[in-house]
């Protein structure tokens, strides 16, 4: 029972962290009808900034994060505005294409940078705490409260404020909404922006309980890609509730069937999925 | 005037590939333009899928790891004869991949995209964790090279040569022939608009299958031929990052032309052993320029070179029209 309660936990751990990659992914699908391969990289390369500010510049954890967010964000805004917004006419292929080309590039460039090797982020919240039989260290009890803390307030963002709800008309119809006068292209760089500064936050939760290396990015993009699909192509809540399931299925699985093959959990769930529903479990509309 | 036909830079770029071993003396050289015909041969499989039909695959790698360990396993382990063993390997890769293009294909664009990579991680994965079939992480030593026919043996690097570029030939006369007849015209009808192709009678679901399982078998080819030619496979030749080369070989070569795979493969392997420094970051130049094709020559080298050729033939229309044979054309 003990176990099972602390796998749970663990469970919800991961699943945070992966619904915040998937929430930047099926955000930007949502919006633009881009896979956007080079996501992973993205999370790669915040969990770097982060990782270096912390150990070159001596600063704080959290303003490592802030800066880290910021410099992603950036990124993406750059991307957009770069690469996917000269692909906005072509067919989907190219998106794909270029996202892939860019994936290769980030990821040469942060072994280029920060070599090959493994780092360890030491977070300021590494004390184990033990409540009620569970045991964990503090820094997964704040993944846990960031991540819903940072869901909650986009989600404020996205039904309160009006520049949110530029995103969403635009996301239902990208006609309707610039006929309105919404101005799609900052909209989309907007959303690229927040789709980066989710990936860096989740990676600078994840790096304290994981480590720092070029290919970190790899797993939790395709685990991204199970969960939007799982969740919906471009649905929000979706994305939430598909990574908090993909989590728990990953614990529970690690422990009660192998360890060895958890990774293939996510994709053995995909194939299934795919299988029986070829355009996904709660696909929009007719696309 | 006639001598510079499109005919005939063909035979001559032939005649130079078959007295190449004669021309270089070094066995690096032949070394590097075999592997890189092999390669070649599994873009062309990637082409007929993701050129000619529209479905781009990310499983690739993993087919061509199959053939591969399919060859290296049947010749190791059951000590079966070489030409038998490329024949099963070939079955073998055709086989799980109608199985896999059965279910695969009834996803579509961004989906079949995300479940083909998801696939050929899958793939990866089992080779890698399977260690009583394929040795794991440890990799299938001692491949016996290709067997004798008759007196002709494959001992010495040109032999081998010359076997990879018959295979090599073979595969670029089938992909010709596939794409001037009906069925190829098929292929490209789907790739355009597959509603439309179903609404003129075309049983799309079939004829990408077909696409799909020829275009595994020219993978399992290509990995079959590879573990004979470098005797040592490990499941790293499964990876997404082969599979990411390869799409760079046939997006610079150029997407959906005839012989963009060989020109894209060729450049690429020749310049990326030219660039043997940058080895680990080769990357920092191949994954922006890879960026920076799709955007502004979506089809490649090749497709720039038929663009600038029509361009001028329609300058020139009313002069003499001049047949010019570019490497690009065939080579």
């Amino acid at each position: 029972m003990d176990i099972l309660i602390q796998q749970l936990f663990n469970g919800l751990t991961i699943g945070s962290v992966y619904s915040l990659v998937a929430l930047g992914l099926t955000l930007v699908y949502g919006i633009l009808h881009i896979p956007n391969f080079a996501h992973g990289a993205l999370y790669m390369l915040g969990g770097y900034i982060t990782l270096s500010m912390m150990t070159l510049y001596g600063v704080n954890y959290w303003l490592a994060m802030f800066v880290s967010v910021i410099v992603v964000g950036l990124l993406g805004v750059l991307l957009e505005r770069f690469v996917f917004r000269l692909l906005r006419e072509a067919p989907p292929l190219h998106d794909k294409i270029a996202a892939i080309g860019i994936l290769l590039f980030l990821e040469a460039f942060a072994q280029f940078v920060w070599g090959a090797d493994f780092h360890t982020m030491t977070s300021p919240y590494g004390q184990v705490v033990n409540i009620m039989g569970l045991t964990f260290t503090l820094q997964r009890l704040l993944i846990i409260v960031s991540a819903i803390a940072v869901m909650v307030l986009l989600y404020l963002f996205l039904k309160k404020t009006y520049t949110g709800s530029t995103i969403i008309a635009m996301s239902q119809s990208r006609e309707g909404a610039s006929l309105v006068g919404i101005n799609i292209n900052k909209v989309a760089m907007l959303t690229f922006m927040i789709s980066g500064g989710l990936a860096a936050i989740a990676s600078s939760l994840a790096s304290p309980i994981n480590l720092v290396f070029p290919g970190m990015g790899h797993l939790v993009i395709l685990k991204a890609f199970v969960i939007i699909i799982l969740g919906g192509m471009g649905s929000i809540p979706g994305a939430i509730v598909g990574g908090y399931i993909l989590g728990f299925s990953e614990s529970l699985g690690a422990t009660y069937i192998s360890n060895d093959y958890k990774d293939i959990i996510a994709f053995i769930l995909l194939v299934v999925i795919l299988t029986v529903k070829p355009t996904g479990l709660f696909a929009k509309g007719e696309r | 005037m006639k001598i510079l036909t499109k005919r005939n830079g063909l035979i001559a770029l032939i005649i130079l590939a078959f007295s190449f071993p004669f021309i270089a003396q070094n066995d690096y050289y032949l070394h590097i333009l075999t592997l890189s015909f092999i390669w070649a041969i599994a873009v062309y499989g990637i082409n007929l899928l993701s050129g000619y039909t529209g479905y781009l695959s990310l499983a690739h790698a993993g087919f061509f790891a199959i053939g591969a360990y399919s060859l290296g396993l049947l010749t190791v382990k059951t000590g079966m004869n070489f030409w038998l063993a490329l024949v099963g390997a070939c079955l073998i890769t055709c086989a799980i991949g109608f199985l896999i293009g059965l279910i695969a294909l009834r996803t579509k664009e961004h989906f079949f995209a995300i479940y083909t990579l998801c696939v050929g991680y899958i793939i990866y994965l089992v080779i890698d964790k399977w260690e009583g079939l394929t040795e794991g992480v440890r990799g299938l030593i001692g491949i016996p090279a290709p067997g004798n026919i008759g007196p002709i043996t494959f001992e010495t690097a040109a032999s081998q040569y010359y076997l990879v570029l018959i295979f090599l030939l073979a595969v670029i006369l089938i992909v010709y022939r596939i794409i001037r007849s009906l069925t190829g015209r098929t292929y490209m009808a789907i790739r355009n608009s597959e509603d439309l192709a179903q609404t003129i009678g075309i049983s799309t679901m079939k004829n990408k299958l077909t696409a799909f399982v020829l275009s595994t078998f020219f993978a399992g080819l290509a990995g079959a031929l590879y573990a004979s030619f470098i005797r040592f496979i490990g499941p790293d030749i499964g990876s997404t990052s082969i599979m990411f080369d390869l799409l760079m070989y046939l997006l610079v070569g150029g997407i959906g032309t005839l012989s963009g795979p060989l020109v894209g493969t060729l450049l690429l392997v020749i310049l990326s052993q030219n660039l043997q420094f940058l080895q680990e970051y080769r990357m920092l130049i191949f994954g922006p320029l890879l960026t920076l094709i799709i955007i502004f020559y979506p089809r490649g080298i090749t497709g720039a070179v038929f663009d600038w050729q029509s361009k001028r033939k329609g300058k020139k229309m009313s002069g003499v029209r001049k047949e010019f044979p570019i490497k690009a054309e065939e080579g």
